[in-house]
């Protein structure tokens, strides 16, 4: 064990990351004004809410990881902990994002289908129960199915819930930081007691509401469709991709000289919990699938249907394979799970992969089929993709160079995690 | 030239053991294998031991496993007699699932079990191979083959008592308990 670390080394956010996190930022704002201009506007909102959710979840899921180490009380994972921190720091940011994509897609309306196949106003976003009069009996819009939904799913409650969901994880996160923060100054287990407790807030207030966030936000543009193992199915997309991004910055940092403590068993526990939760992840898909499958009733199998047509049903089968062979295949055996570069590329894959996942959740509802099944993925997802990325590389790198250690240099736990064998 | 087969340092905390092991090693004293009441993170790479293939053994009992049931359901559910079942194909593969994921899982568990007796000679009934009993207790015990290498048995015995072994036995048979 090397004892030369210097602990109170600091990020410098400045250079290549930065000039390509612009860059890339740029690349999504050109994207965004190309679909726009080019009359392409629910695509480009479908788009626009895809990635919005996709980085909230990913930056959630750093303020999961660091409850659940919290919680169970684990040693292993101190020395990377303030990754998944600077993960948890970008919430609000997201959160913000996120919230304005939703009430974007509410608010902005055109002239489209409605359910019966008529024109009709619309709006971007939620299009099914959020145009106008869909509740009022005897309106041409009126849908029986959406207005017994109703007493839920109206856009005032609907805005309510989405920003309490938010702000609850923006503040728990911000306070379980804080604390990891003070303890750097102040040692002694004052910190680590006040961050354990607030972890077991969190993980009760995150189990009970992730599923509904899923249900809102993604599951709601179908609201015909509905399906009780929706949530915790996104929940382990959530993990799964969230990991997979953790453990990218963690292996990017290690090679830019960073983070130098951090070894490859503690790189082998993400390639555990990645490989683990692709399983879950697979898992939750496939019990969603079999059951709408054997059960053929109409108003459940109508989602899969839409995911059937021959532009979907190439990507929908993609999605199975990449996010469940590559981590099986790839990362079962040890070796490669220690392997730095094997690991960089697995992560790459799944995190395109989770997009995938996302995306053909989104889409056949949001969207509905292009011309062909190539036309589907086209420049317009890809330029977003990288724009959002950008945001997230921008606020995450930006979080983490504001940290006075890239360690929680006195967290009790701290000799065990330098010390990790596996 | 004694009786003594193997010499035992017993020690009753982990990383003193562990330094131990360093000090032996710096001295070429041949360790033959070390016993401890529970798993030591990273003793197996000290001791340079080679990786085990109880994973390959898993492996392939999971892969008999599947192929096993999927074949057998296919000859009953598709080949000898399909049922009509809600309307859907008889070779429904999404039904097959489950139950190869079953059965994979089954097979490699008892397969584990099995391959990790047979390798350690646990058989039911019989009494297994101990070299001292409270390696299952709470001692910590480094197994030297006293046969091998010519350092004199007193060197070794004082190596383990300055590394703090809190017995150090000389024994003239390999295992207590043949018995």
């Amino acid at each position: 064990m090397n004892t030369l670390n210097s602990f109170d080394e600091r990020f410098d956010f400045k250079g290549k990351a930065k000039t390509w996190s612009l860059v890339m930022i740029a690349i999504g704002v050109i994207g965004i004004l190309y679909g726009f201009l080019s009359d392409n506007g629910v695509r480009t909102f479908a788009n626009l809410l895809l990635m919005g959710y996709y980085i909230t979840c990913v930056s959630i899921c750093g303020i999961f990881f660091c409850a659940v180490q919290y919680v169970a009380q684990a040693g292993w994972s101190v020395a990377i902990l303030r990754i998944p921190q600077a993960f948890g720091r970008v919430v609000p940011y997201a959160a913000v994002i996120l919230f304005v994509i939703i009430c974007a897609g509410l608010y902005f309306t055109h002239t489209g289908v409605n359910d019966e196949g008529k024109q009709a106003t619309v709006p971007y976003l939620y299009k099914l129960w959020a145009l106008k009069g869909v509740t009022t009996p005897g309106d041409p819009n009126y849908d029986a199915v959406i207005a017994g939904k109703s007493g839920f799913l109206n856009v005032p409650f609907f805005l309510i819930r989405i920003a309490a969901y938010l702000a609850s994880y923006s503040l728990l996160g911000w306070l379980l930081i804080k604390y990891s923060n003070n303890e750097d100054e102040l040692g002694g287990m004052f910190n680590y007691n006040k961050s354990f407790k607030i972890s077991c807030i969190f993980l009760v207030i995150f189990g009970f509401t992730i599923p509904l966030f899923a249900f809102d936000t993604i599951m709601s543009l179908e609201a015909h469709w509905f399906s009780t193992m929706f949530g915790w199915y996104n929940f382990a997309g959530l993990w799964v991709g969230g990991m997979a991004v953790i453990t990218l910055t963690i292996i990017l940092l290690k090679q830019n000289g960073y983070v130098q403590w951090i070894t490859e068993d503690h790189l082998h526990n993400m390639g555990q919990l990645i490989f683990g939760f692709s399983i879950f992840w697979t898992y939750l898909w496939f019990a969603q699938f079999l059951l709408t499958w054997y059960a053929n009733l109409p108003e459940e199998a109508a989602y899969f249907y839409r995911r059937w047509e021959p532009q979907f049903k190439w990507w929908f089968w993609l999605n199975i394979v990449i996010n469940f062979l590559t981590p099986l295949l790839v990362l079962m055996s040890r070796d490669s799970k220690r392997m730095i570069k094997v690991l960089k590329v697995a992560c790459i894959i799944l995190i395109c992969g989770h997009w995938l996942d996302y995306w053909q959740m989104i889409m056949p509802g949001a969207v509905g089929p292009q011309a062909n099944w190539y036309n589907e993925i086209g420049v317009l997802e890809v330029t977003i993709f990288i724009g959002f990325a950008g945001v997230f590389m921008f606020l995450m790198l930006n979080a983490l160079s504001k940290f006075k250690s890239l360690v929680p240099k006195k967290h009790p736990f701290l000799e065990e995690s330098l010390h990790h064998h596996i | 030239m004694s009786n003594t087969k193997y010499i035992l340092g017993l020690f009753d905390d982990p990383d003193v053991m562990m330094h131990g092991i360093d000090k032996l090693q710096k001295n070429s004293i041949p360790i033959y294998d070390v016993y401890t009441p529970m798993p030591i993170h990273g003793i197996d790479r000290k001791l340079g031991l080679k990786d085990s293939r109880l994973g390959y053994a898993a492996f392939m009992f999971g892969c008999l496993g599947g192929t096993t049931i999927f074949s057998m359901a296919y000859y009953m559910l598709v080949h000898d007699w399909p049922i009509n079942i809600g309307g859907k194909p008889s070779f429904a593969i999404p039904d097959f699932v489950p139950i190869t994921f079953e059965w994979t899982v089954l097979f490699t568990a008892f397969g584990m079990v099995t391959t990790f007796f047979f390798a350690t000679h646990l058989f039911p009934g019989r009494t297994p191979r101990v070299m001292d009993f409270r390696a299952t207790d709470d001692r910590f015990v480094i197994a030297i083959d006293a046969k091998k290498g010519n350092i004199p048995h007193e060197d070794i015995t004082n190596i383990l008592k300055e590394a703090g072994a809190v017995e150090v036995k000389h024994n003239d048979r390999k295992y207590v308990s043949y018995e």
